[in-house]
């Protein structure tokens, strides 16, 4: 039974779907060990050149700071207000929850570009310069809806009689909050973040209208694909970068499988 | 009473935010779209040239057109080529079907514009495929053709979407009573027929939702046009960038926006009902 599910012609789809997905990956990772300047077929010869030349790639390093940076405080800001949302949302009724869940679910559907123009001429208007602080307050806007929708579903997960237990016993509702509520959440807040991290972090078609001098990684890759030359150390580095976010999605997929379980870790 | 000033200590922050960094810009963007120029002295004076321009100069409604069919092709191919992905996670995977579902969603979260620097490397004319086709004598000198036209646009897109366009769609499939399929067979229904008039169908709301999640976003692309377009694949979204990167026309760029968005509005409220924001986040 198990062994004929998997050869059948809908597994031979996946699979040869997945290896559609994962070659552009599989094609980098191989031209980053490859010893010549030009990423062209046939392959020279083995190098790890391009890894060390890393190390002394200021403008490359910087760029990843600041992505490292934008990505830890819109994550962290987005998670703050998604988990706000999604606490009222998920366990009140109130007049204007379900035009707020419109209005907050545009961003996810709306095209970057009018996202961008806008907050390029919002920011014009009230006189802030383009920056990476800019770029930033841009991420939020697009992490926090799915902040909100990750959480909620982790709180519409599990039953309301702990939170009830606690207050029946003398907590407060924000003391519930704290030491019930948020930390059966912890998982579902940790994934919430890690999915914002890796969002901000590629983020290109927003950082692009609203970076200033500074660049974020992508923004800065994005200037290097004009100079082949330079390209096999950013491809070093995207190999890295890759390997890293894959274990990093992994490990939040797992978290937010934790999160999403009905009844929560002891509450059995 | 109580909850009221719970409901107002929670959504007041969030709200606040979102109107202020979401609904004031959009609403900044219109105001723009009156204004003579950019800058200075033009951007105090208000006129409606700029939407005599933009609806005289036939060329920008053609590309948004444009824009419209491409995005349709991708969105048409991409939920396409998901639908046999998501049955097949759906009813034949079993346990491991979140698993093999998350194995897909993983490449869509690593670098954007390096899988599609990948692409070039691939389909560009000293790339992988076109050495591996001249190898084989299949072709006799280097195409471009692979790279740099509106066919590259729409697979590098398609490449993008496909685990996006599954997700909505597995969604849906997973709603299903499977119940509903062994009355079906007990009936004496083939399973093809069955597939056709029960599961199908059900299956048709996460179908239209994958293909608004693709249709939508893809008309205001700008960036993969920008790399695998050449001048022969550019979109509406690369007008709107030029606006603001080489014209400098903020009012120009500012309408065209708001073009894009009321187009995309009234498809958001004609098939609203279908459109599940949720399915985005995950399975």
């Amino acid at each position: 039974m198990r062994a004929q599910r998997y050869l059948s012609f809908g597994f031979a789809y996946y699979l040869l779907l997945a290896l559609f997905l994962y070659l552009p990956i599989l094609v980098l990772v191989i031209f980053s060990f490859n010893d010549s300047t030009l990423l062209v077929y046939p392959l020279k010869g083995f190098t790890l050149r391009w890894y060390s030349a890393l190390l002394n790639a200021h403008e490359l390093l910087d760029a990843v700071r600041n992505s490292v940076i934008v990505g830890f405080a819109s994550s962290f800001v987005s998670v703050v207000f998604g988990a706000m949302a999604a606490l009222a949302i998920a366990r009140f009724n109130f007049p204007g929850r379900g035009f707020f869940l419109a209005i907050s679910s545009l961003p996810l559907v709306i095209p970057y570009v009018v996202l961008s123009v806008a907050l390029v001429l919002l920011f014009a208007q009230i006189g802030v310069p383009l920056s990476l602080f800019a770029v930033g307050v841009a991420h939020t806007v697009i992490n926090i809806p799915y902040v909100m929708l990750i959480v909620a579903a982790r709180l519409a997960g599990f039953e309301q009689n702990l939170e009830e237990a606690a207050m029946d016993l003398g907590a407060t509702y924000w003391g519930t909050l704290m030491r019930v509520t948020l930390p059966i959440a912890a998982p579902a807040l940790a994934a919430a973040f890690l999915s914002s991290f890796t969002t901000s972090f590629d983020e290109f078609a927003l950082a692009f209208f609203l970076t200033g001098t500074e660049n974020t990684l992508p923004v800065y890759l994005y200037s290097q694909l004009r100079f082949p030359n330079r390209l096999p150390l950013v491809v070093a580095l995207a190999a890295i970068i890759m390997l890293v976010s894959v274990l990093l999605i992994i490990f939040s997929e797992w978290l937010r499988r934790i999160g999403t379980q009905t009844t929560p870790r002891g509450a059995e | 009473m109580e909850n009221r000033s719970r409901i107002t200590i929670l959504m007041l922050p969030p709200a606040l935010w979102l109107v202020l960094l979401f609904i004031v810009p959009l609403g900044i963007m219109a105001v723009f779209s009156f204004r003579e120029g950019s800058f200075g002295a033009e951007r105090e004076q208000f006129t409606l040239e700029n939407y005599q321009h933009f609806f005289a100069n036939r060329s920008y409604l053609n590309l948004l057109g444009t824009s419209a069919w491409i995005a349709f092709q991708t969105a048409l191919i991409a939920v396409v080529l998901s639908y046999p992905l998501a049955y097949f996670l759906s009813f034949r995977a079993g346990e491991a079907r979140v698993t093999l579902l998350t194995i897909l969603i993983v490449p869509a979260w690593t670098s954007f514009l390096l899988r599609i620097l990948s692409w070039k490397l691939i389909l560009g004319s000293g790339g992988v495929l076109n050495t591996f086709l001249l190898s084989l004598g299949v072709i006799q000198e280097a195409s471009p053709l692979l790279i740099y036209s509106r066919a590259a646009v729409v697979v590098t897109l398609v490449y993008v979407w496909i685990p996006f366009a599954t997700l909505p769609i597995f969604s849906a499939l997973e709603r299903i009573d499977r119940r509903l399929l062994e009355a079906a067979a007990d009936l004496g229904c083939p399973p093809w027929e069955a597939f056709l008039r029960v599961t199908l169908p059900l299956s048709l709301p996460g179908v239209i939702a994958a293909f608004f999640f693709v249709f939508i976003p893809t008309l205001g692309e700008w960036v993969t046009p920008a790399l695998v377009g050449g001048a022969q694949g550019i979109m509406y979204g690369n007008l709107i960038q030029d606006q603001f990167v080489r014209a400098l026309n903020w009012p120009l760029g500012a309408i065209m926006s708001l073009v894009l968005m009321a187009l995309v509005l009234v498809i958001l409220i004609i098939f609203n009902r279908f459109i599940r924001i949720s399915d985005l986040a995950g399975a």
